[in-house]
């Protein structure tokens, strides 16, 4: 019965998401299962189920750190992307000014380059200022990246409003930062759930400059996952839980700004 | 207390929007700017609401020279062609919203919000979101905020534009009557000559950034300055063409005594341009000395209950085809081709010189039954 009711649309939906969720599955999986099992025979569920895998991460500094390392950044990344792109976007939708359409491309263009070629300066220069190891030096590194894109995306947004809108406001009597704050930063919210969003994504799951530029203090979680190989070998299954819980913030971070990056996508330009 | 323009003029990036323009409104006076698109009928409007600033000249306001203030400064509100709301604020929180920035107390906030709502007719729709509304409150939610603050000036960027025939009737006869009692100045931007007819007071003609005209609409109606003035009031355009007059005979297809039009009879010998409103045009003689053309069918549009037919005449005294544009209030159908004669009476002729500067008008009279 049930095949009958799984047409053939359906039934491409259905392999396609076995096919995307099969590898979540598997690390589901893994992660509440001993490394004995693992290594041992193939099975589709954990038959010896533990939570000793999590229960290890949650209880070693050397993990949790990672995670709350990861946090501070992407968090710190945010914060300084919004506070900066927002500004700028409204100077690219509302002002003409000499250059202006090439600063925009060159803003973008700074998202060309792989984040590897930065490595070397941003090591060199956080090293003799003194911000090696630290959150802002991750956060500030991630903005050469993020700002750009963050400035492209609420552009698009702010274009999208009537310039009349800013003058009607300044007519009643707004001046120019109560207007920007009550009334031009709610009419494009939508706009900035997209930029989070994206700015969190990035940040999130960079590896290369956050490995590179951090050592013990900052150091995040990516790269702690990367050097798991002990006197024991390769802990597999904390590393599954490792894993689980890295996916967890972005699940997060989509189902409450899903409704905004659905009508980003629709209105913006993303 | 009155606003003038001094000498105003703006251009920007090479290009003249407004050229030393000298104005003057009266407090507790209706304005109409009346213009095509492109007039400078916006730019006026955008230095008197001081988000433009001016080239050079001044703006004076009750005496005070404003011209530098900030728009916060002016006191005045404006309402836009779009229709303008903030759409993350109920109807009542925009309306509300300059008083609340003005620091008026909460009383008298629910006050005027309601009576200034209930004025426009959209006191029921209070706790909606302007975009929940239909075109016609999306707009009157605008000038609702724009009235309730009672500012001295308040400036109208053709409101009533995007909005349907039988709406932009009713809200501009609502307009008319709000302005009445109050001391404010309006100044109300259109494009459309029957809008600056129907809502009276005094009338601007713009073109191409300058003054034409200042007077009443119907004044302007009957007696443009020039060509351009009487484009503006005429929709269908006027019917121009060129003849010459020696000694009160115009020489046409043929030669015509101007002698029983009394604002005709002197004309002096020369060249002129000669204009009739199309409706002024007949298919058929009558007893008005009229000059009768020979003429060619090229098209008849049929308009609801009204024909408008083009027609083709040979020669003016240019000695070049002319095309005419008669306007007959019944449904008519014609062959295109054939052949017949329009009468084009004496005593409705315009006359402008070469230039187009208006020399004569027809007098006045009331619209004869066809």
């Amino acid at each position: 019965m049930a095949t009958n009711m799984i047409s053939k649309r359906n039934l491409g939906m259905f392999m396609y998401l076995i096919f995307v969720l099969l590898p979540i599955y598997w690390l589901l999986n893994m992660s509440f299962k001993t490394n004995d099992e693992i290594l041992g025979q193939l099975t589709l569920w954990p038959t010896d189920f533990t939570l000793n895998n999590y229960i290890t991460i949650f209880t070693d500094a050397s993990w949790y750190m990672g995670y709350v390392n990861s946090m501070t950044y992407v968090a710190m990344n945010l914060v300084i992307t919004l506070l900066v792109s927002l500004p700028a976007a409204y100077a690219f939708s509302r002002y003409k000014f000499v250059g202006d359409k090439h600063l925009f491309f060159w803003l973008l263009s700074n998202r060309m380059a792989p984040p590897a070629v930065f490595l070397l300066p941003f090591f060199q220069l956080y090293s003799s200022v003194g911000l090696f190891d630290t959150h802002l030096a991750v956060a500030l590194a991630h903005c050469l990246f993020t700002v750009p894109l963050a400035v492209w995306i609420l552009e698009g947004f702010m274009s999208g409003v009537p310039k009349e809108i800013d003058e009607t406001a300044y007519i009643d009597g707004y001046s120019f930062g109560h207007f920007f704050i009550k009334i031009f930063i709610p009419m494009i919210s939508s706009g900035i759930g997209v930029t989070a969003f994206f700015t969190f994504m990035f940040s999130w799951v960079e590896l290369l400059l956050a490995r590179t530029l951090t050592s013990v203090d900052a150091k995040p979680i990516s790269a702690i996952m990367t050097r798991t190989v002990g006197a024991t070998g390769i802990d597999w299954g904390v590393l599954a839980a490792a894993g689980v819980l890295t996916i967890i913030p972005g699940i997060l971070v989509v189902w409450f700004v899903r409704n905004h990056v659905a009508k980003g996508f629709a209105l913006g330009r993303v | 207390m009155a606003l003038e323009l001094q000498d105003v003029s703006l251009l920007m990036e090479q290009q003249t929007y407004l050229n030393n323009i000298s104005l003057t409104f009266e407090a507790g006076s209706f304005n109409v700017l009346l213009g095509r698109t492109l007039a400078g009928k916006t730019s006026l409007l955008r230095v008197l609401a001081g988000l433009d600033k001016p080239s050079s000249g001044k703006v004076v306001y009750n005496g005070q020279d404003v011209t530098g203030f900030a728009v916060q400064k002016r006191g005045l509100s404006m309402v836009y062609q779009q229709f303008i709301n903030y759409p993350h604020l109920t109807v009542w929180e925009n309306i509300a919203s300059p008083l609340k920035l003005a620091k008026v107390s909460a009383d008298e906030i629910t006050k005027r919000v309601k009576q200034t709502a209930e004025m426009l007719h959209i006191g029921e729709y209070l706790q909606r979101l302007p975009l929940e509304l239909s075109g016609g409150q999306q707009q009157r939610c605008a000038m609702a905020r724009a009235l309730v603050k009672d500012a001295g000036i308040v400036l109208f960027d053709e409101p009533l534009v995007n909005l349907d025939y039988k709406l932009r009737e009713e809200l501009r006869s609502e307009l008319k009557a709000l302005f009445k009692t109050r001391e404010t100045i309006a100044i109300y931007a259109t494009t459309e000559a029957h809008e600056a007819l129907a809502l009276g007071g005094t009338t601007t003609l713009l073109h191409q950034g300058n003054v034409l005209q200042t007077g009443s609409a119907k004044q302007q109606f009957a007696k443009p300055i020039n060509l351009d003035a009487a484009d503006l009031y005429n929709e269908p355009p006027l019917n121009v063409f060129s003849a010459s007059v020696t000694n009160g005979v115009m020489q046409l297809q043929q030669p015509i005594s101007l002698a029983s039009a009394d604002h005709l009879a002197d004309l002096p010998n020369g060249e002129y341009q000669f204009a009739i409103r199309p409706n002024h045009i007949s298919l058929q003689s009558n007893d008005l000395t009229s000059i009768v053309l020979a003429s060619k069918v090229d098209l008849a549009e049929i308009s609801a209950s009204e024909t408008y037919l083009h027609v083709e005449t040979s020669v003016d005294s240019a000695q070049k085809g002319l095309n005419w544009i008669v306007h007959i209030l019944s449904i008519m159908s014609f062959r295109t081709g054939s052949e017949l004669e329009i009468f084009l009476p004496l005593e409705d002729l315009f006359v402008f010189d070469l230039n187009g500067k208006a020399l004569r008008w027809p007098d006045t009279h009331i619209e004869r039954e066809l």
